[in-house]
């Protein structure tokens, strides 16, 4: 098997607060392959977005990586020394955030947001390092890059704008980019535009894509796998078909239900019951058990891992190797 | 009366909840957290216990012609050669006790700095409340009077309502009517904060849905304002007034300081440090520096609460 | 850029008509000024003729447009107490506080700014909370005790600088500056330190909290995801940002100096302006008050103005044009 853009092992990620430490990830395991896309899905709240956030390496104090590890092309970058972290982003793993309205600094123009960035990982000068951001802007369907270059960030859409980030996060060719939820403040009519952007420049440099997002159309639509995450954990992995067509974890199933399908009736729409607990409240065995509709008494004592179910793996007692047939029946019985 | 038994009801479970949420909340919390903070809520509680009770536990009245005596002037404090017990921190020109002088100008501090707050966030908050609601041509007058003398520090206003005063009470006022004086200077001089913070306030919450409903419904305007948006803006308001209660001493001082405030007759921090600065260069430090250090011990104290407060209440700032 | 300009111009005018509404309500209403120009042996038909002459009968309007018009020539007639004209008395003291303000200006930006940036960038550190609990000090002692304070150990107790006054001055012909001789400049830096102090304590708060504030942006967590160094950061990005906003603030604090110069030249008895209004209070003299209350205000005004343009220069956003805003 070959090495592994990134892997991640057991990564878990804590805030101490006065009322306790909260577990915002929990003992998570991943991997993503070169030139492969891989979907996070989940409510917010959910760890994606820090999971992202602790793979960079900027999580904002308290909250701080306390176990596992973080292995980018088999080097660990988890526990590296600040400037050394430093070195690495831009260069090996770019980011993009939700807002571009907010990720440009409004006293800057556009071309010193780029030639900053450029001549930060490469040893260009100023003026290669500009041929070279007007370069970029063509390559992501900027008009008239050579004029638009001097031009502020109010002046661009937001639209635009996030094509200007997504310039940013990838002029150094990192090995890998992490997009937290690049689409959701965008208009709908320009997130598609964005998605097959960042699909295509990702493909044509062998970018690996972490996509962290909450939209589930977009996952089917851009990512290789997909990684479903609730209340801090992994709860399914598996192909994006699999996962999308045939879903192994009643939470899963829950969330393709809630998504309406061309031709079906809105009446039909199911809806998972509750909402996700708080950090502070995760419910002892299984934290999704009081919202399922098949939980059985092993669900709410023993907290399950992730266990294989077909194509995908599912942290989920169903697919447990001896699955307790009167447990499941016992289980529907006692939820009333 | 009226208006108290229509609102009771309203507010007290309201009120009693805010205790109970008061005592687990992180305002609470941080309060038992800080060092600091603790030390500083015991200096002031000490100083307004000091005030309320200046009359029996200050060796003497500093201010009572009977009790004092040119005899007794310029004492050193008791630990030094020629201190007298009876002054333990010496005595000034007209040999009043510097202990009990720094007693009852603490009580003449706390007094006026309440009393400017409390004149101060009236004015304000009901200016405020109304430039919000009413909007439109009032609100623009009342924003542009605000601004306007929001550029200028509060000390030059409360120097000019001073002077103004002095001009048509005629020369130095005295007594009460000096403290009324100065009561008003520093008052009329800080209101624009409160006004400002209000407005806003009442601008977001006019907006919002009930305040919208209780309209629609027909209750009167008045009394939304009162019921609705006055509770909303409360933590601001007392976070202000905390931090203005601690420039309105600084104001009293300074005034007095510069001599157009408390008359020399009677008891003020500000008038014993320019009265002691005279004697700087003579040696007799005592009649300055010990006022000094107690008017700032006083407001440093109520600054921390001030600081405390603000930080508590708005976490984002932490 | 004009119109902005025009508007603020504009703007600016009221501001100072309604000031000099102020000065004329005071200057007309309180006492009497026919009493404050002549003796109590004056008869009533005399003080009649003077009231006439001197237009104290004619309508108000009238009377304010000449005051008005007096007021931007600078003329505030003759001062009750000093009997000199109030504009030469002015003119006299004006080097003086403005020096006194210039060198605490100075003082509390060059010391502000930076003591700010690190607090900020260095939270945790013990200077941090040296520099913080020290500002917190600054605040809580008033100027005047400060200025005592100062007066104690360096000329009471230590003897180096002198207690009062401007030292030495060198007469430049229309102004007179301390700045020139060793002895000006002795006497220039307590009462400079005294004045900035608590602007210095201001800016440096106000910096720091406004940079945590731009530190907590996505521009700025974006631009550490892009791998620039902690410098570029810090100073490139998150300085720039924090300045915007500090600049209005510190723009008016610095007017305030001016204001504030009063309580130190009387602790140091310094021979400015503040002197000469104090005294005016003591003794109700009206027209130095309102030609210091319009003085005052011209200044602020015109810091207003300048920090409006400096505010254009620094934020692009506020720059409209039209050439490129039609894009998107």
């Amino acid at each position: 098997m070959a090495r592994p853009v990134l892997q991640v092992d057991n990564l878990t990620v804590e805030f101490p607060t006065r009322r306790g430490t909260l577990r915002a990830v929990d003992d998570i395991s991943f991997r993503i392959d070169a030139g492969e896309v891989l979907g996070v899905v989940g409510e917010s709240g959910a760890g994606k977005s820090m999971t992202g956030t602790a793979v960079i390496g900027l999580l904002e104090p308290p909250g701080r990586i306390s176990g596992g590890r973080v292995q980018l092309e088999g080097a660990r970058i988890d526990h590296l020394p600040h400037d050394q972290m430093r070195r690495l982003r831009g260069q090996r793993i770019g980011m993009i955030f939700q807002d571009p309205l907010t990720s440009l600094n409004p006293l800057y123009t556009i071309g010193f947001h780029l030639t900053e960035t450029i001549r930060t990982h490469t040893d260009r000068g100023e003026a290669e390092a500009r041929a070279r951001a007007i370069e970029l802007l063509t390559e992501v369907g900027i008009p008239a890059p050579a004029q638009r270059i001097d031009q502020y960030p109010h002046h661009f859409s937001g639209g635009m704008r996030q094509r200007v980030v997504i310039a940013l996060a990838l002029c150094a060719e990192p090995r890998l980019v992490i997009a937290d939820e690049p689409t959701t403040a965008l208009d709908v009519s320009i997130q598609a535009q964005i998605i097959q952007l960042l699909k295509r420049l990702c493909r044509e440099h062998g970018t690996s894509v972490l996509l962290i997002t909450h939209d589930m159309g977009v996952i089917a639509e851009t990512a290789d796998r997909v990684a479903v995450m609730y209340a801090g954990r992994i709860v399914e992995v598996g192909p994006v078909r699999e996962v999308v067509q045939n879903a192994k974890h009643p939470y899963t199933e829950g969330l393709m239900d809630a998504i309406p399908k061309i031709g079906g009736r809105t009446e039909d729409l199911a809806q998972i019951r509750g909402t996700m607990p708080r950090l502070s409240q995760i419910p002892a065995g299984c934290a999704f058990h009081p919202r399922c509709p098949r939980a059985f008494d092993r669900c709410r004592q023993e907290r399950p891992e992730l266990l294989d179910a077909g194509a995908s793996r599912a942290a989920c007692w169903l697919h447990a190797g001896e699955p307790a047939g009167a447990g499941t029946g016992r289980g529907g019985g006692e939820r009333g | 009366m009226a208006a108290d038994r229509t609102t009771a009801p309203i507010h007290r479970p309201g009120l009693a909840g805010a205790i109970h949420r008061g005592l687990d909340s992180d305002v609470f919390h941080s309060f038992k957290q800080s060092k600091v903070t603790m030390l500083a809520g015991a200096v002031t509680a000490l100083y307004f216990l000091a005030a309320l009770l200046a009359p029996w536990i200050a060796p003497h009245d500093p201010y009572d012609l009977a009790n004092i005596s040119l005899m007794d002037s310029f004492l050193p404090p008791m630990w030094m050669d020629g201190g007298d017990a009876r002054f333990p921190l010496g005595t000034d020109d007209q040999g009043r006790g510097i202990l009990s002088t720094i007693i009852y100008g603490a009580r003449a501090s706390l007094l006026v700095g309440f009393a400017a707050v409390l004149l101060a966030a009236a004015i304000g908050v009901t200016l405020g409340l109304i430039a919000g609601y009413l909007g439109g041509t009032v609100d623009a007058v009342i924003m542009r009077v605000a601004e306007v003398q929001l550029s200028f520090p509060a000390i030059l206003i409360a120097l000019l309502i001073d002077g103004v005063a002095r001009g048509v009470l005629g020369g130095d006022a005295e007594g009460n009517l000096a403290f009324a004086v100065i009561i008003v200077s520093i008052g009329l001089s800080f209101w624009v904060q409160y006004a400002r913070t209000v407005r806003g306030s009442c601008l977001v919450e006019k907006h919002k849905e009930y305040v919208q409903a209780a309209r629609v419904i027909g209750v009167h305007p008045g009394l939304i304002v009162v019921r609705h948006v006055l509770p909303n803006v409360l933590g601001p308001v007392l976070v202000i007034a905390t931090i203005s209660l601690a420039l309105a001493i600084i104001t009293e001082a300074t005034l007095s300081f510069l001599g157009v405030g408390v008359p020399p007759t009677q008891p003020s921090l500000g008038t014993m440090i320019r009265v002691g600065n005279d004697f700087l260069f003579s040696g007799e430090w005592w009649i300055t520096l010990f006022p000094g250090a107690a008017l700032a011990v006083l407001v440093l104290a109520v600054n921390l609460l001030g600081d405390w407060l603000r930080d508590a209440l708005n976490p984002k700032l932490r | 850029m004009i119109a902005f300009i025009v508007r603020r111009l504009l703007q600016s005018i009221v501001v100072m008509l309604v000031v000099a509404l102020l000065a004329f309500s005071m200057f007309r209403y309180i006492g009497d000024p026919i009493n404050q120009m002549v003796g109590v042996e004056t008869s009533s038909e005399e003080r009649a003729e003077l009231r006439e002459r001197l237009g104290l009968n004619d309508p108000m309007l009238v009377q304010f447009g000449r005051f008005a018009a007096d007021a931007a020539r600078f003329d505030f007639g003759v001062s009750y107490q000093h009997k000199k004209p109030v504009s030469e008395l002015f003119a006299d003291r004006l080097p003086a506080t403005l020096e006194l303000a210039f060198l605490s200006a100075v003082f509390a930006l060059a010391c502000g700014i930076p003591m700010g940036v690190y607090t900020a960038l260095r939270r945790d550190a013990w200077l941090s909370k040296v520099f913080l609990t020290v500002s917190l000090i600054g605040i809580s002692l008033p100027t005047f005790l400060i200025g005592i304070l100062l007066i104690f150990v360096f000329s009471v107790w230590l003897g180096w600088l002198p207690s009062f006054g401007r030292g030495e001055t060198v007469d430049l012909g229309v102004w007179t500056t301390g700045l020139l001789t060793v002895s000006g400049w002795k006497a220039a830096l307590m009462p400079s330190i005294t004045l900035g102090l608590f602007q210095m304590t201001l800016i440096m708060r106000l910096v720091r909290s406004e940079m945590l504030e731009v530190l907590r942006t996505d521009y700025i967590k974006f631009a550490r995801a892009r791998g620039l160094s902690d410098r570029a950061v810090h100073f490139g990005h998150a300085l720039k940002n924090t300045l915007v906003p500090v600049i209005t603030i510190t723009g008016l604090q610095l007017g305030s100096i001016i204001a504030f110069a009063i309580i130190t030249e009387t602790v140091f008895q310094w021979p400015g302006m503040g002197l000469l209004f104090l005294q005016a209070i003591q003794n109700v003299d009206i027209p130095i008050m309102a030609a210091y209350l319009i003085l005052i205000a011209f200044f602020f005004v015109l810091i207003n103005l300048i920090v409006d343009l400096l505010y254009y220069a620094v934020d692009p956003r506020l720059r409209v044009d039209r050439a490129t805003s039609a894009g998107h």
